[in-house]
């Protein structure tokens, strides 16, 4: 006989988990005693809130592209984790989380720590399960672990009652199952396929734009392939950097709000356009009825239900990105003479690069990027959190390869890029990890520099800090009148005292003059590094599709 | 316009909260659900009438109904061949002079009186909701004092037509 408890860190074991993150607490207890006497061969990190536990899961699962695991105690512990869960739901990663629950007993007495967890995370999830009976736990488990990464990758919650985790079951549990109404379709229909190549061979003005679905079917090495045995122009979402190499010269940015000229004007102007694993979020569209206004488009997407949900496609292919695009490299297409449409794409490219003015003596942030970007020889992995610094590191640090970029895309999390970085170092531990964050996003779970010297993790922590929290002090400058309400943060505190209060190396820098070699001995260090680097406040990013507009109407295309 | 939707689902606990929350989320305008156990045990049948205002949200709806991993099927079966029931119970006021006027408006619609009492009497009526509703129309000025509705629940004929000739026969 087992206890629940035990079945679950066996369950653990037998999914080959190497790390979980997480927060003690009442209804876990069981569980956490389970961990205490195993000799399971996994690590547990403790964050310094529940918060900080899933976004380092989500880190994790983004660069290793297994589940992050996340373990909290119930009621309070399991609603700090909501954000992060919904932050994984809109960015479609996949992780398995362990919520403790009041006993069985109790349940809908409104009980010590008792919240509705399968109510409050019924929307926000792939799916959900409350564990009923000890022996159904190994079940369960397998079937979390299958719909977290099949498919639309996605966060699964299973919630255990205190008094589960406590009895005991037979051992060898059962652990098959049999989920009828869960079969997603991984290869694409030839059909399909053939109506796509057949697209193709008739466009005179074809455009690729790709999102996270290529990173996460694993599919660049086919995109690439593709991409080049046409000649074809690729753009992609703010997602999808990385999975193809920015600075490739089929390469046209990322499109969008902030995306470039030549990005957006080649999807306006393009007359076939191909999406493969982009889900078509507003941010990227702008106003609907001025996106690819004269193309026919094509949806590549491994969930049916993104395809036409918000733009109505002619061509829809449901299927993995990577058995789509092997699909496609094996038809023979004959392609009509592009010449035209790249020499107009190439014009707008070199004609209207991504620019910014350089001040004096105040650190230009987008020019701090691209010294991270130089000086890390473009091999890090970046992580940020939401606003200007974010829409800086997209468009100014080129990422070549998969799974370096690790940001939040649809919720907009602000706080998410730091506790991101401690579990990407985890799941990279030999890669170079860089947390690009801003002062305002930072301070939401600074707490869990806790953790970066608890474990020793030598992520490098740089505050892009202008006082200020930048994109809504840029909203307000030119949306509100220069009004800036409660969006300048005149009180931060003194990071680098901050870093050194938690054991850990702080650095400030407020010159350009000092940038490169603050950054050469932050990259040099052996440790966790913390970087005050202070940037023009007013600084703005440019160009800029304003809200409402159409993808054509960018402002700040030029100086 | 309003579609009739049946799902086939999985019968696990919270189901019918997912989807009702999934419709919510989505802004799908319900206007009724049924829900009750199939032919095969753990399996149950769900009947939507959903208000959608046009193809293109109905197509999702679809989709996101089916991409719920608890449902097993889902089929939009409004212009097919298909049987669909509602039933109602309406109490109407009534006594000596208008009860037997009652029965007489009630027999057509092969409806029937399940409960009496000193002023009132309760009618029982299944059948096409238009039914139901005409009804419903007839009884409102003898007083309906209550009444009740059980939403619509439908499948599609044994034999569908080779070519559906009554598409948009039925008008909810």
């Amino acid at each position: 006989m087992i206890t629940g408890a035990d079945l679950l860190i066996e369950s653990l074991v037998d999914e080959q988990v190497d790390t979980i993150f997480g927060y003690p607490g009442g209804a876990v207890l069981p569980i956490y005693d389970a961990l205490y006497r195993s000799l399971a061969p996994f690590k547990h990190i403790l964050s310094r809130h529940e918060q900080g536990s899933i976004h380092a899961a989500e880190g994790y699962a983004r660069v290793t592209g297994k589940p992050g695991i996340v373990l909290a105690t119930s009621g309070p512990g399991a609603t700090n984790l909501i954000t992060g869960i919904t932050d994984a739901l809109m960015d479609s990663l996949p992780l398995v989380i362990f919520t403790g629950q009041v006993a069985k007993g109790v349940i809908g007495t409104d009980a010590f720590q008792e919240s509705d967890v399968m109510g409050i995370t019924t929307p926000i999830t792939k799916y959900n399960y409350q564990v009923n009976h000890v022996s159904e736990l190994p079940r369960i488990i397998k079937e979390a672990f299958h719909i977290a990464v099949t498919g639309r990758p996605g966060p699964v919650v299973i919630d255990i009652p205190k008094n589960i985790s406590q009895e005991t079951s037979p051992a060898r549990s059962q652990r098959d199952f049999y989920l009828p109404g869960y079969q997603p379709t991984k290869h694409p229909n030839p059909l399909q396929i053939g109506k796509l190549a057949d697209a193709l061979s008739r466009s005179k003005k074809p455009i690729l734009l790709t999102g996270a679905g290529v990173v996460t079917a694993k599919a660049s090495d086919e995109l690439k392939a593709f991409a080049e045995k046409y000649q074809l122009p690729v753009t992609n979402t703010l997602l999808g950097l990385g999975g193809f190499p920015g600075t490739s010269n089929l390469s046209l940015g990322m499109a969008g709000m902030h995306g470039t000229y030549a990005a957006n004007m080649g999807i306006y102007e393009c007359d076939l356009l191909i999406n493969i694993g982009a889900r078509f979020d507003d941010r990227l569209t702008g106003k609907l009825e001025h996106f690819a206004p004269d193309a026919k488009v094509a949806h590549i997407d491994i969930d049916p239900a993104e395809i036409g949900k918000n733009i109505s496609t002619a061509i829809p292919v449901v299927g993995d990105a990577k058995e789509a695009l092997k699909a496609l490299l094996n038809s023979d297409i004959e392609l009509p003479d592009h010449k035209a449409w790249k020499e107009k794409l190439e014009h707008n490219k070199t004609t209207y690069p991504l620019w910014y003015e350089r001040s004096n003596d105040v650190i230009s942030p987008q020019w701090l990027t691209e010294q991270v970007y130089r000086m890390s020889k473009g091999e890090a992995i970046v992580t940020t959190d939401v606003g200007q610094h974010q829409m800086w590191a997209a468009q100014h640090y080129p990422f070549d390869k998969p799974n370096r970029w690790v940001t939040s895309g649809g919720l907009g999390t602000m706080g998410f890029g730091f506790p991101a970085a401690i579990g990407a170092q985890l799941g990279a531990p030999n890669d170079l990890v860089v947390a690009l964050v801003g002062d305002g996003g930072f301070q939401m779970t600074l707490q869990e520099l806790s953790v970066l010297k608890d474990r020793n993790l030598p992520v490098k922590v740089i505050i892009v800090n202008n006082e200020a929290l930048g994109m809504v002090r840029q909203w307000q400058e030119s949306f509100y009148e220069e009004r800036y309400s409660e969006s300048l943060l005149s009180t931060n505190p003194d990071f680098v005292k901050l870093a050194e209060s938690y054991g850990i190396r702080g650095l400030r820098v407020d010159k350009e003059d000092d940038v490169v070699e603050v950054l050469e001995d932050v990259f040099a260090y052996d440790g966790p590094v913390v970087l005050d680097c202070r940037v023009e406040q007013k600084e703005s990013v440019y160009p800029m599709i304003a809200p409402g507009k159409g993808i054509q109407e960018m402002i700040g295309v030029t100086k | 316009m309003k579609r009739i939707i049946t799902a086939t689902v999985q019968n696990r606990s919270g189901v019918l909260n997912r989807i009702t929350g999934m419709l919510n989320k989505r802004q799908f305008n319900i206007d009724s659900i049924t829900v009750g156990n199939s032919e095969t045990e753990g399996i149950a049948k769900m009947t939507f009438v959903v208000e959608v205002s046009d193809p293109q949200k109905l197509e999702q709806l679809t989709k996101q109904l089916n991409k719920q991993i608890d449902i097993l099927k889902v089929s939009d079966i409004t212009d097919k061949a298909m049987v669909a029931r509602e039933l109602a119970l309406i109490r109407v006021g009534g006594n000596g002079q208008s009860r037997t006027e009652i029965q007489g408006v009630i027999a057509p619609f092969r409806a029937s009186v399940i409960d009496l009492s000193k002023d009132s009497l309760t009618v029982q009526v299944t059948g096409k909701p238009d039914k139901v509703d005409a009804l419903i129309t007839l009884l409102r000025p003898y007083g309906i004092k209550e009444l009740t509705k059980t939403g619509v629940t439908a499948f599609l004929r044994g034999q569908q037509p080779q070519q559906v000739t009554e598409i948009n026969s039925f008008s909810v």
